[in-house]
Formats: structure tokens, sequence, C-alpha cells
């Protein structure tokens, strides 16, 4: 029997998930170290009878008996300068310092500094002796990348009155640089960095409504169903149909100021992908490369799979942590399921009553947990930052109708869903138009009549119309052929057809196609519902479609995308009028027959 | 460690109980010696206070409660590698059963392995020609990747991975060496055979190194074949820096074997009763295909899975096709057509390819034409369900097109012989060839100037009269 004085230690091993018995000394969700070899590891489960600890690292070779170690704070994160353009494990690990411990395969038990502690920043003090901070506030400023400015800000749970500021100039992130003493008379020495826990969401003043789209520059996406900055989005898919590439370009593209890619269970080659592409890309707003705003968590799936039950609250806890600074950041979840099915690998390791097909039963808790910790705010210091989230899901056996997706639904308000049938036929994106939807639509209608073009909303009701119109047309055609259409009909099928080829679906290998701004987009709409206009009176006026067709116009219209650059759009002008010629020449010939 | 435990707590399947058990590891090694002198392996699957739960990998048929005695190795579970494992046949276990004695061992692994560092690997651009065309031209295999055959019973995989090991040009470009990983999991002797037989006529059998575990083998010894079989794949990759191709057939049964062996652990079960971790268990093996940066060598990685019915959303060909990078399809419907190899094209996929194809790599048109072949292929398939219903004769002339090309395709294309070795020229010669039997319209993923030069619809002709003569 253990009392409190002596050192508790391992009762049972049972993969990741370690229990100690007859101890009182841990407190839920407490970090611990496990064993001689330091393990880290989380208290999961309390009895008066039984500690459970899971394990961030592999157990093989652990032993009963082996000490384990209280570290009295619960499982938190470093939040300083030198997250950015970093690539993390789940429980903020440097993967760069730990191939320099233990090479090529990450090894067990390496203790090493989360952030560079030797690496010198210049810094701006901006306070003085006297001044008072509050919870939030910014008491000093540094470079981070050469795209990032940092802001130090007290802890959101410390307030107090400066007895000592340092003078500006190099400090490391261990340095002290301010010291304030609180209300109740105790001193706090501030320096470059800050803990905070993972599953705790970092306080904020104000949760805002949201009211301007994260601009991805992907067609189907900004038009018809765009995603608000601080809003939630799922991207569920089956294997193949392209969901890690819709998050890439969706990181790459975007308009966040920092990008926060967790790679969760997923595979090594995509994470390698991602560090080599995006540093050789410039990111199109400030000429830097992209890297520079961008953090990598990288728990692949044959990591530790407790460690990528962390890795979503170490992203989000990240990314809270700039939105303080009065940044907008976007987090690409690659993918929700794999950390979903870490909860359930764990449920089942504690031998926990199963829900549906073997999950816990609180998992839609746990994932509202985590996309509630998203959205727009007024931070404690007053500025404007948002987290916006993009949750890829893996439905087994690509039914949407599993546990996953189905509790993923109900706490998103951005669904995009893709479709094999388009994947196999190389459509991409395969985010499918019927089964898609964004609730932000109104919440950011007036944006796109301000900010792009009066018209947009209209067009964008108008292409969706269409599209609904081909769906239904298309049941018909597929049981009887497409011959026995009116004209009318048919042409609506064409002029579908230039929507899906010619505008929702984007070559992203394409220097041009890969990112287009709004007012191309606007532009490309505008284009494709005049020609759709336009031959609508000609077919009222008996012109056959076969004739229009044989003009070539169509093709043309589904080749804009490449043929006119982003920047020359006063192109499309000409081309309107070349397509008004060639139309009103046909229907000059047909009045000559006549 | 010296100390012996005599007898055991419990059995229960293949699982064994000690108790009064101290300072066992857990996942380390244990020797079980039985009374007439003969040796089992155990590993350490659960320690609970005292007592120790092992998995014994030969079986537990004929143990009792007092007729063994267990030693700990203090010891993962090791496999001894040296160079002269090539040309080796191993059990499951990773034993010797070709009656050539021991490996003198250069070193000794963990067969488990150690997750690859992200930022340690090099993200895979060569393609390896296989000399199929569906597979090169398509879904073109990468040195480093991971590209599972999806099939079914009683479908040509194991011919498909045959013709793929013989044509395969793996370290064409390269002085490193190629070798075969050849890892057999519930599979029947007869397959087995057919492989032996196969690697010895096309003369790499002595660059192969084969682990057999058969279907009349212990389960648990599969569980822990192919960690063996990549164990000696990494060695001499990384170590002997070789290019290595693993081909590991049947996933299914390994899976199988996991849940067998997870419902006697009395384990939670996920979908279809397989354990809640297979995804994670089924990664620790794919993800270690791959290259290290600054390390000549790689392990390629070609499983073969049967899919239970023939259905692609059963449990284990889903998880694998989360984790691999991509998937080559079988298809019941072609084989039984006549066409070999019955690959699906429109379901299958190779992730890697979009960086290892194209100028520099293949030829610049290789992603035009094959972005154009799928394209138009997917729209045969649906003109060929339009004339299901309303009959040939009434489709509409494109459509009536699209079927005339996606016969020749289908004959010319993905049809070839088991020893015919295409060139990616020819096969991609092949591909506008049978594209210019469409009129220059429909090939819309195709830019002008391309079209242009490719577009040659008498070389179509051509090759139809070829065919039929």
């Amino acid at each position: 029997m253990q009392t409190q004085n002596q050192q508790p230690v391992i009762y049972s091993v049972n993969g990741p998930v370690v229990k100690i018995r007859n101890t009182n000394v841990f407190s839920m969700m407490e970090m611990v170290y496990v064993g001689q070899r330091r393990l880290i590891g989380e208290v999961i489960g309390l009895t008066d009878l039984e500690t459970t600890i899971q394990v961030y690292e592999s157990t093989s070779g652990l032993q009963t008996g082996e000490p384990v170690e209280p570290t009295g704070a619960p499982m938190s994160v470093t939040l300083g300068p030198g997250i950015l353009t970093n690539i993390f494990d789940g429980i903020e690990r440097p993967l760069r310092a730990l191939e320099q411990a233990s090479g090529a395969f990450i090894g067990d038990g390496l203790a090493v500094p989360v952030l560079n502690e030797e690496k010198e920043y210049d810094v701006d003090i901006k306070v003085t002796k006297g001044t008072v901070l509050q919870p939030g506030e910014a008491y000093a400023s540094c470079q981070e990348t050469s795209a990032i400015l940092h802001l130090c800000m007290v802890p959101p749970n410390l307030s107090g009155k400066v007895t000592y500021a340092a003078p500006d100039g190099k400090y490391r992130i261990h340095d002290e640089i301010v010291r304030i003493v609180d209300a109740a008379g105790k001193e706090h020495s501030l320096t470059l960095c800050q803990k905070w826990p993972i599953r705790r969401a970092r306080p904020a003043a104000k949760r805002l409504a949201p009211s301007r789209p994260m601009i991805t520059g992907q067609r189907v996406l900004d038009t018809l169903f765009p995603i608000a900055r601080g809003g939630t989005a799922a991207i569920p898919g089956g294997f193949g149909t392209g969901k890690t590439m819709t998050q890439h370009q969706i990181a790459k593209w975007c308009d966040a100021d920092i990008i926060v890619y967790i790679g969760c269970g997923e595979r090594g080659n995509e994470m390698t992908q991602v560090l080599e592409e995006f540093t050789a890309l410039k990111d199109p707003r400030t000429g830097k490369s992209l890297m520079e705003r961008t953090v990598l968590i990288a728990n692949t799936s044959n990591m530790p799979v407790a460690a990528r039950e962390a890795s979503i609250y170490t992203g989000i806890t990240l990314a809270e942590y700039y939105r303080d600074m009065g940044y907008h950041i976007a987090i690409m979840a690659d993918s929700t399921s794999r950390w979903a099915e870490a909860l359930r690998e764990i449920s089942g390791r504690l031998e926990e009553m199963p829900a549906e097909e073997g999950y816990p039963a609180y998992l839609p808790s746990r994932l509202s947990e985590f996309y509630e910790r998203t959205g727009a705010y007024e931070t404690l210091n007053g500025r404007e930052g948002s987290v916006t989230v993009i949750g890829a899901v893996s439905p087994q056996g690509s039914d949407f109708s599993e546990p996953v997706t189905q509790n993923t639904r109900r706490f998103v308000r951005c669904f995009w869903g893709l479709d094999k049938a388009l994947a196999y036929a190389r459509h991409y994106p395969a985010i499918n138009w019927t089964m898609s939807y964004s609730e932000y639509l109104d919440d950011l209608a007036r944006y796109y009549e301000s900010k792009v073009d009066p018209k947009f909303n209209e067009y964008r009701t108008e292409i969706s119309a269409l599209l609904k119109e081909e769906q239904s047309l298309m049941d018909i055609v597929r049981l009887i052929g497409s011959d026995v259409l009116p004209e009318d009909q048919k042409l609506v099928i064409e002029i579908a057809r230039l929507i899906r080829v010619g505008f929702l679906q984007q070559n992203a290998y394409h220097a041009e196609d890969t990112y287009v701004p709004l007012d191309k987009q606007f532009r490309m709409m505008e284009l494709i519902l005049h020609v759709f206009h336009r031959t609508k009176e000609l077919i009222a006026e008996h012109i056959p479609l076969e004739a229009i067709r044989e003009s070539g116009i169509f093709e043309t219209v589904i080749k804009v995308k490449y043929d006119i650059p982003n920047r020359q759009l006063e192109r499309f002008d000409t081309l309107t009028q070349q397509i008004d010629g060639i139309l009103d020449g046909l229907r000059r010939k047909k009045k000559e027959v006549l | 460690m010296s100390l012996q435990y005599f007898g055991l707590h419990s059995i229960s399947g293949s699982l064994v109980i000690l108790d009064h058990v101290e300072g066992a590891q857990f996942d380390e090694m244990a020797r079980i010696v039985l009374d007439d002198g003969t040796e089992r392996t155990g590993r350490v699957a659960m320690l609970e206070g005292d007592k120790a739960v092992l998995q014994v990998f030969e079986g537990t048929h004929g143990l009792s409660l007092t007729n063994t005695r267990t030693q700990f190795t203090g010891r993962p579970m090791e496999m001894p590698l040296s160079g002269d494992l090539l040309g080796r046949v191993f059990t499951g276990a990773g034993r010797p059963a070709d009656g050539l004695g021991e490996v003198m061992a250069e070193k000794f692994a963990d067969i488990n392995g150690a997750p690859l560092n992200p930022v340690s690997r090099q993200y895979p651009r060569n393609f390896i020609q296989t000399g199929i065309s569906s597979i090169d031209c398509l879904m073109t295999l990468i040195r480093g990747q991971k590209l599972p055959i999806f099939s079914g019973t009683g479908l040509s995989h194991n011919k498909l991975a045959v013709q793929i090991v013989q044509q395969a040009q793996i370290a064409k470009d390269s002085g490193s060496e190629f070798a075969v990983v050849f890892a057999a999991m519930g599979i029947q002797n007869d397959v087995a055979d057919f492989f032996r037989r196969s690697f010895a006529e096309s003369g790499v059998l002595q660059n192969v190194v084969m682990f057999l575990n058969l279907a009349n083998d212990p389960i648990v010894e599969r569980i822990i074949t192919p960690r063996c079989a990549l164990t000696a794949a990494e060695y001499l990759a990384y170590e002997k820096h070789m290019h290595i191709l693993v081909v590991m057939t049947d996933m299914t049964a390994y899976a199988e074997a996991l849940r067998e062996f997870s419902s006697s652990k009395g384990e939670i079960p996920g979908r279809k009763g397989f354990p809640g971790y297979l995804y994670s268990d089924l990664a620790s093996l794919y993800e270690r295909a791959g290259i290290i940066e600054g390390i000549e060598g790689s392990v390629t990685q070609l499983p073969i899975l049967t899919m239970p019915n023939d259905d692609i959303t059963h449990p284990v060909p889903d998880l694998t096709g989360y984790i691999t990078e991509g998937q080559i399809v079988l298809d019941r419907g072609l084989e039984q057509g006549g066409v070999y190899p019955p690959i699906s094209v429109l379901p299958s996929l190779s992730r890697l390819m979009k960086d290892g194809i194209g100028e520099g790599y293949t030829r610049a048109d290789h992603s035009a034409c094959a972005n154009q072949l799928f394209a138009s292929y997917a729209q045969v398939q649906d003109a060929r369900s339009l004339a299901s219903v309303i009959g040939e004769e009434e489709l509409s002339a494109l459509d009536k097109q699209y079927l005339t090309f996606g016969r020749y395709f289908e004959k010319c294309f993905l049809t070839q012989r088991f020893d015919e070795n295409r060139s990616m020229e020819e096969t991609l010669d092949l591909g506008w060839m049978l594209l210019s039997l469409l009129p220059k319209s429909a090939l819309d993923r195709v830019d002008d100037q391309m079209l242009n030069a490719h577009y040659d619809p008498e070389a179509a002709q051509a090759l139809i009269e070829k065919t039929e003569a």
C-alpha cells in the first residue's frame, strides 16, 4: 500500500495506457513522466483505487514498479517566438531537434527544448517601470519571421504593475525582460514565452459576428460555398477524392496571416511535401516564403496514438495565441477522423462502454469543444483576430452516415462534400455542389456586394439554380437519352457543362488557374451567364443549338480560365464583344435563309 | 536475465498468463521451453501487477499449466540482419526455413521499427517503369511509394505482381542494386510456390528474401510476418543502400489474424469486428515505405489485398486506401471479359505520380494524356449505362464514338501479354492514338498546343485496322 510520501509506481501496462494503484498525488489532465526513460504522459482517469495515464510515446520496455513522476501542471504548450516555420509532433516536440537527437527514426524519452533557447531576438520593450498591465496586454514585441511581428503578452490570468523593465535589445526566450507585481503583492517574471494548457481555450474579450470571407482563390469555395474568417468547415471524402489536395490549396492561397497545418494521423510523405513545397513557394501577398507564416504539427499515422489525440489541441492552442496578437489564423486539420479514432483506441484500452461503431459516447462533446474554439474575436488587448478551422473527415467506407461525419456536421457551418464519382472523372476539386453548403452566405452577402460587385450574389444564385436544373434534367437523360429534350433544356445542360468544366473545375497545377481572385471569379460568372442569356434568345428564335455549338463559343468560354490571365480582366470585355459578334452572325444567317 | 518461471497461471487461445513475475518489460520477448525440449516464443502483451500476459507465436497447443519453463529475454522481438539475407527463405516469424542455417547477424533490429521522422524523409519523385501501360501512364509507381493492389479472390493479382517485379526498372539510373522482399501472409502453398517459381524463372531469386506464413501456419505468427519483412527491407535499403520492392500478400489475411487475436484478448471491436486500432496498426506497416534524405536506397511497397466480396468499402481496403498513396483496383468484369491485367482505371490512382511525371521524368505530355484518358473513359461509362437502357442505336453520334473509344482502349491499352514490356514512349503514343478516335472538341482537358501536336485520327484508324486484322 502506497502513501502520499512514496513515489508512485507503475502497476499495469497495456499499450499506451499505464495504471497506478493506491495513490492520490495526481490530478486530472496533469502531465507526468512515466518510467526511468521519463516518457511523457497525461492523467486521464482517477478513482480511489487507480490512476490511469495515457503515454505519448512508445511504452515498449516499460516494467511494473517503475516510477511515475507528477509535474503538478496540466499538459501545456510553450508559446513564444520560434513557433513559426517550425515542425512539431503532437505534443509540441520540435521534429528537427528530434532528428538531431536520435537520427531519422524517432526515439523515446528524448528531452529537447520546444523552442530555440539560444536564438536572440531584437526586442522592443513597450512598458516602463510603473506601467499597469492588464491581462493579455502586450509588453514587448519582436520580429519572429520577416512576415510576422510577435507580441509578448501578459498571460490571460495575470495583471499588475511593472517593477522592472529591461531596455530594448537582444534577448533569448527565457531571459527576464519585465517583472510585475500583482494585486496580492506577488512578483512575476515575464520572458519572451509563456505556457498554456492545451485543453483550455485562451480567453478573449468579445466574440464577433462573422462578416468577412476567408478568400481562398478556389472558385467553387469562394463563389458557391464561402467560409467566413473565424468560421468552421468540414471536408469529408473517401480516399482519393482530394481532401489533402484541397487543404494544401487553401493553405497555400488563402488570405489568412498564419497557417497552422495539423497532420493528424496521416501520411509521412505528405508532411514532407508540405515542408518542401511551402518552403519553396512565395506568399503572393508578402513575397516571402510561405513557411514564414506556417507552423506544422505532424503526428503521422505511425507515431504514438495518444500524441495524435493531443495534436489537435496543440494546434488550436498555438492558433489562439497568435489570434491574441491580432492575426487571422487558418487551421488545416487533416484528418479529424484519425483524431476520433485515437479517442476510440484509447477509450477501448480503458474498457469504456462504446457508443456507435466503438466510438466513445463523448465523441460529439469532444468535437464540439474543438470546433467551438474557433471564431472571430476582439482580444483582451483590443485587437481583432480570428481562428478558422477546416477539418478533413475521412468517412469509413465513404459512408457519410458514419458517426464522425454526422457529428462533425452538427458543429460546422460549411460542408464541402467530396464526391468519388467526380474524383473518378478527375473533376477537381471534387466538391459536390448538390450536397455541399455554406451557412455563411447571408453573413457574407454584404461583403461580396460592396467589395466585389453588387450583382455577385444574384449571379451566384443563378449559377446554383442552373446546376440544380441540370441535375433534374440529367435524371431524365439517364433514362431516355438527351435527344428527346427540347432545345432550351438542352441549352441548360450545355451551360451547366460550361459551369462545371469552365468554372467549378480548377487546375491546381496551372500557374494561372491555381489561384483566382474574386473579381475574376465574378467576371467568369458574368461571362457564362451572358452567354446563357444570349443563346437562350437565339434558341427562342429557332436557331438550333447545334449551330451555336459549332461556332465554338462554348469551348472559348471553357478555356477562359487559362486564356485570360488574372491581371488582364479587361480582356473579358473584348471577348464578350467577340462572342456577341459570332452570335449576331448566326442570327443574320438564319434571317438570310428565311 | 536467467530467472525461470515454472508453469503458467492460465491459458486462453494464443495467450498465456504468468503470475508472480518480477521485472518483465512490456513488449519484450520470452522463451517458453516445454518439458519435451521444444521451444516457443512469446511476447509480453500486457502487464498487470505481478501478472504478465504473453502471446505465443507458435500457438498454445500442447501447453499445460505445469509443463513449461519461461524465461524473459529482456529484449523486444528482434531479427538478425546481414547482407546474406538475399536469396534466403524464412518462416513468418523470421526463422530460417530453407535448411541453410542461422543468419550470421551483422546486427539485430527491433522488428517493430521506429517511426520515421517526417523531416528526415525525402519526398519520392523517381518513377518506376513497370512496362504495364495502364500503370505507367495512369497510376505511375514512384520509388518509395506504397501502392496496393486491391483485388478479389480468383483475380490475377499474383500474376500482375510477378509481372511488375520482373519488369520494374527500379534502379535504372542509379548504381544501386534492386531486390525484392516477399512477405506471404495466410496464402496457400500453391500461391507461394507460384511466386517462388516465377522469381526463379526470371532469374531474380538470388535477389529475393522470402517470409512465408502460409494459410495453415499460426495466426499469431502472421501478425509479425510483415514486420520481419519490413525490418529486413529497411536494413537492406538504408544500410546496404539497395532499392527494395516489398510485396506483401495478402493484407486481408493479416487483418483477419489481427481480428482473431484481438477478440481472443477480449478487446472492444470496431467495424465488422476488427479492432479499433486497425488503422494505426496497418499504418505502422505501410508507413515504413519511403526514402531517407541523404541516404541512398528506398523501400517501395506493393501490398496485395483481396477485397471480401469485392467490396471496396470493407474496412481492410478502406483503411488501406486512407494510408497508402493510391491504389490499383482490379475488376472482375474486365477479367471475365478477357482483359489482362484487369485494372479498373477509374477508381485507381497514384497520389505521388503528379510530382514524378512530365518533363525531366517521363515526357512533357504525360499528365495531359493521362488526365484526358481518365476523363474520356469516365464518359465511356456514362455512354455504356445509357446504351444499356435505350440501346446503342439510339445514342448520339458522340456517345457512339465514346463506345468505340472505350472498346479499343480496353483492347489495345489495358490489355497486354504477361511478357509484354511496353516502354513509356509506346504507352503514351498509344494513349494519344486512342484519344484521336474522339472528336477534337471532346478533348477538353488538353490545351490546344498539346492537342495539335498529338492529335492524329489517321494513326487511330490505322490502329483499329491493325487490331481488327
